[in-house]
């Protein structure tokens, strides 16, 4: 494998939270322009190991991470890699769509100025762009200027979306970001991951199996806070390596 | 089991009739000393009551405009000091003391001066601004309301902060915003409704006091020439004339506690008013 093709790479990953360790050297590639998704038992540490790749961690007390985490040549958790740069390097969408009491365009423009753009112009521009890049022009583009929190809560996803490639990073981190939409939204979002492979490289967590099925091109298998299978997604669901995963899979465990 | 349907049925009716009866009861409570007090009330009111100086007993005429002017300008001065200074405390606990001793320890005293005596604080005031510059004031007063303000403002915005779920904080920090940042442009902006509600609650509070102004800016019957001296207000003017025994007193005593109570009900409802136009633009 190419280094190049590479977007993260995690080496002997441990996670502590105070003296429990719950990741035990976890190591893996992600691909660039790929789908990955992690599933596994809740509990086994999927959230907690993708929170890692932006230090989302560092904001509580007691916890801390041990291992390499490469992304753009830069080990993410040595402390003197900047928070700032390393953020607009790696977006995140959460379980719940998070927007902020703010108008859809100062929503998007949020993130764009704390990168830089202080423009107007530029601003619409990248918020246009963003919004299209969502699949969510359309239907918000007479709204830029009402509430986030009017929209239904697929668009509110979408939105949050648009706001993280708003700031073009180059890893999207996804935690179950489809858990508390119905079937519809979650099939547009599954549509949009699809799309934006092309220009990001993503990582999913996902309770769904057939989820993973659908969206990924690679599966991490996690439990107990261990990798315990990680491959091509046809492979792992087709043919899995380790009896775990297969027990997993087949739904005769967990 | 047509039995216990039948019993479910009674207590549901029982439960039904004795909430209804209990609400009723004190609303029926609220409403007769809201019409006594507008009754008696309205009946003082006139452009005098609002521009005129107290008179004595017996005469034609007087107002308390001096009150109305002294209660308004020592509830804005306690405001001022007490807001600025509650929000930040507020802040401090919800989102960067959190769990320290320190912090706690706060919290703690805050809880117990929400529900402190009002009076201990005129009599605590009293011993440090009016004892030691040998005269009641203005200023004493507002400091005073500006202690039971404080507690207040800051519990709710503590409260109201730790409602703004950590899913909004991490996605703002995840987007590269500091945590300050975070705070200022998002977090505030989510909690505003409650934080707005909170400084009113603690405005509606203090406008009704009358013990701590007793010790702190007494009375006066003249127009105010600074905050550096006595000052008029309502409720320890109310207190007086309700313990005269002089008729037209007692007419005016009406007419300051509606207004009283007609500026807190004010603010209560403009506060609503002005929040439910900006959740539904937001």
């Amino acid at each position: 494998m190419n280094e190049k093709d590479m977007a993260v790479s995690v080496n002997n990953l441990d996670f502590f939270y105070g003296e429990n360790q719950v990741l035990f050297g976890n190591s893996l590639n992600i691909h660039r322009n790929r789908v990955t998704a992690f599933i596994g038992p809740s509990g086994c540490g999927k959230s907690t190991h993708i929170r890692c790749y932006n230090r989302m961690f560092g904001l509580y007390k007691g916890q801390r991470a041990s291992g390499e985490i490469i992304i753009d040549g830069k080990n993410v958790l040595d402390p003197s890699t900047p928070e700032l740069a390393l953020r607009r390097k790696v977006g995140m969408i959460f379980q719940k769509p998070t927007p902020f009491p703010m108008s859809v365009f100062d929503n998007i423009a949020y993130g764009l100025k704390l990168h830089g753009v202080k423009k107007r112009t530029d601003l619409e521009g990248r918020v246009e762009k963003a919004l299209k890049g969502a699949a969510l022009w359309d239907e918000v583009k007479d709204l830029l200027h009402k509430g986030g929190t009017a929209l239904s809560g697929g668009q509110q996803q979408r939105l949050c979306i648009a706001r993280a490639i708003a700031v073009e990073p180059e890893v999207i981190l996804m935690d179950e970001p489809c858990s508390a939409l119905d079937p519809i939204a979650t099939a547009r979002v599954e549509e949009l991951i699809e799309d934006l492979k092309n220009r990001f490289t993503i990582v999913i967590v996902t309770h769904n199996m057939q989820q993973a099925a659908r969206v990924s091109d690679y599966t991490a298998y996690m439990y107990l806070g261990r990798m315990v299978e990680f491959g091509a997604t046809a492979d792992i669901f087709t043919n899995p390596a380790q009896k775990e995963t297969e027990d997993y899979i087949t739904g005769r465990f967990g | 089991m047509l039995d216990r349907e039948l019993k479910r049925r009674i207590v549901n009716r029982l439960v039904l009739v004795i909430s209804c009866l209990t609400a009723v009861f004190g609303i029926f409570m609220l409403g007769w000393i809201l019409a006594d007090v507008i009754v008696r009330g309205v009946a003082a009111i006139n452009w005098g009551f609002f521009t005129e100086l107290p008179t004595p007993p017996g005469m034609e005429g007087g107002g308390l405009g001096n009150c109305i002017a002294g209660t308004l300008l020592m509830t804005v001065t306690a405001a001022l000091i007490a807001i600025p200074l509650g929000l930040m405390a507020g802040i401090y606990l919800a989102e960067f003391g959190r769990d320290c001793f320190f912090a706690v320890t706060v919290r703690l005293l805050a809880d117990i001066m929400v529900s402190a005596p009002s009076i201990v604080v005129g009599v605590f005031v009293y011993l440090i601004m009016v004892k030691t510059t040998g005269h009641f004031s203005g200023y004493a007063g507002a400091v005073s309301l500006a202690i039971l303000m404080l507690p207040v403002v800051i519990r709710t915005t503590e409260e109201m902060l730790s409602l703004v779920s950590r899913e909004m904080r991490e996605a703002a920090l995840a987007l590269g915003s500091s945590y300050p940042g975070m705070m200022f442009s998002v977090i505030l902006k989510a909690a505003r409704s409650g934080l707005v509600t909170g400084v009113m609650l603690a405005v509606a509070r203090v406008a009704g006091e009358t013990a701590p102004l007793l010790f702190t800016a007494l009375n006066s019957p003249y127009w105010m020439n600074g905050m550096n001296e006595p000052m008029a207000n309502l409720t320890v003017t109310l207190f007086n004339y309700a313990m005269s025994p002089y008729d037209d007193w007692h007419a005016l005593a009406w007419g300051a506690a509606l207004m009283i109570t007609v500026s807190v009900l004010v603010v209560t409802v403009v506060t609503r008013m002005v929040l439910g136009t900006a959740r539904k633009r937001i």
